[in-house]
């Protein structure tokens, strides 16, 4: 199968192969290198959720090898007129030979992946996984560290809803990451993943306290407290703002230490930060354009060829 | 006491034996047995049981459930023993399995999850997780799913 839903549809081997794939394709991401691997092909950008740098990078990622992209959203189409995902996604099999999905409702990738034969790509689906995120991760951390092997990586803030870390975290331990877990306890990361990860035999630890893992880590990976994901107002308040990073706070941790971000961030890094060689969060966000490329052509069934030119 | 004793044999039907002690009211409406039928359901509840310590029986007569009954039957009752039971006699022994996936048999819970949509099309569908201790989750969003939600949510 081609869709990819959750990490758990990618093997160990296929990540790392896609891993190198990304990185073969870095200078076409940039621009520098013209291949046209997708030309012809139709890519349907399926937004049912706000995106910025997933929706963006999908797109340069068709445009730049050649493809063309159908870009929806669910305002002002027939959802609002109460389609149903299902009737929603026999259209735009007519339509695209590729469909990418950000859906506030979880479970709708796997839902939509069911109900076409085209490929499905989850680029969101609520509070549950966003694989390809988890792609560009890795990309990032085996760019900054040569491997993504045996790492002790530190998941900041919202782990409760913030899927990012969830798919992030089933990949990381099959890697043999050591992994911490900081988050007051309202937002900790649910059970059946904490039990998912414990039970697969990774070593995980749970805390609130950020500056008690700053000086082991290899990775440590803020995420932003979602507002539009509380039920309340005063909720949200007693948790905002509890965890920051600023550029004092590296002097504490080991050479090399990387400091991601899914973004955007709402004051979680302070700009002081963005000129550290530990900030990674902007290299990350292009990061997405060359694993999304190799993640299209994989759905695609287009072979990355082994030399790029530049 | 012997439990054969409490109850009555039945002409036809199906006897469900070995259901874990205070699960039988469960086992009834996992099974959507209608208890405004006119034929009778007899229950016995915390009977002595060598291989169980205390166990729940179920006779319902006239009715012999099928595979697909069957199935739900395991969510609650993994180690049940059904007997169809036909003139008095034991005419077939069924075996309770729990399949990896359980299709349209209960409603997900999460109530942010795509199935909660009513017109959306596709089946309902729960995956087996673990069978022992059993942990059940919806296919498309991966909440987990209590026993008792289970029950609640039966289509």
């Amino acid at each position: 199968m081609s869709d990819v839903v959750t990490m758990d549809d990618l093997s160990n081997e296929e990540i790392l192969s896609i891993l190198d794939d990304s990185e073969r394709l870095v200078p076409v991401a940039r621009g520098d290198v013209h291949l046209p691997l997708l030309q012809g092909k139709v890519l349907a950008n399926m937004f049912y959720e706000n995106s910025t740098r997933t929706r963006m990078s999908f797109e340069t990622a068709m445009k730049r090898l050649g493809g063309s992209v159908l870009n929806f959203t669910s305002v002002g189409t027939s959802v609002a007129k109460g389609e149903t995902l299902y009737d929603t996604m026999q259209m735009v099999e007519g339509y695209a030979d590729i469909a990418v999905i950000r859906h506030p409702r979880q479970g709708a990738a796997q839902y939509s992946a069911d109900a076409v034969d085209i490929p499905v790509l989850n680029a969101g689906d609520g509070a549950g996984n966003h694989p390809t995120q988890t792609m560009l991760d890795l990309f990032t951390i085996r760019e900054a560290h040569g491997t993504i092997e045996g790492l002790n990586v530190v998941l900041v803030g919202d782990l409760r809803y913030g899927r990012t870390v969830h798919s992030l975290s089933h990949a990381l331990i099959r890697f043999g990451a050591k992994l911490t877990l900081v988050s007051p306890e309202a937002l900790s990361m649910p059970d059946e993943i904490v039990s998912d990860l414990r039970s697969a035999g990774a070593e995980v630890f749970e805390t609130s306290d950020l500056g008690d893992a700053v000086p082991d880590a290899d990775v440590i990976y803020m995420t932003r407290i979602q507002k539009e994901r509380f039920p309340d107002e005063d909720e949200y308040a007693k948790v905002a703002g509890i965890y920051m990073l600023d550029a004092n706070d590296m002097h504490g941790a080991k050479d090399g230490m990387i400091v991601m971000h899914p973004l955007p961030r709402v004051g979680e890094l302070h700009p002081s930060l963005d000129s550290t060689p530990n900030a990674r969060y902007f290299q990350q966000a292009f990061n997405g354009v060359p694993t999304r490329m190799a993640l299209l052509c994989r759905g695609l069934g287009v072979t990355i060829p082994k030399e790029v030119n530049t | 006491m012997s439990e054969m004793r409490r109850v009555t044999a039945i002409c036809n039907g199906t006897v469900i034996d070995h259901i874990p002690a205070g699960h039988a009211l469960q086992v009834i409406r996992m099974l959507r047995i209608d208890t405004n039928r006119s034929n009778p359901v007899s229950l016995v509840m915390n009977v002595p049981s060598d291989k169980m310590g205390r166990k729940d029986v179920l006779k319902i007569e006239d009715l012999e459930l099928n595979q697909e009954e069957l199935d739900r039957l395991a969510l609650i009752s993994p180690h049940a023993s059904v007997a169809i039971i036909r003139n008095y006699g034991v005419a077939e022994k069924r075996v309770v399995e729990l399949a990896d996936e359980l299709v349209n048999v209960a409603r997900c819970t999460f109530s942010n999850c795509i199935t909660q949509n009513d017109r959306e099309p596709l089946p309902q569908k729960l995956r087996v997780v673990s069978r022992d201790p059993i942990e059940i989750r919806c296919y498309y969003c991966g909440k987990g799913q209590s026993m008792e939600a289970i029950v609640e949510n039966v289509l």
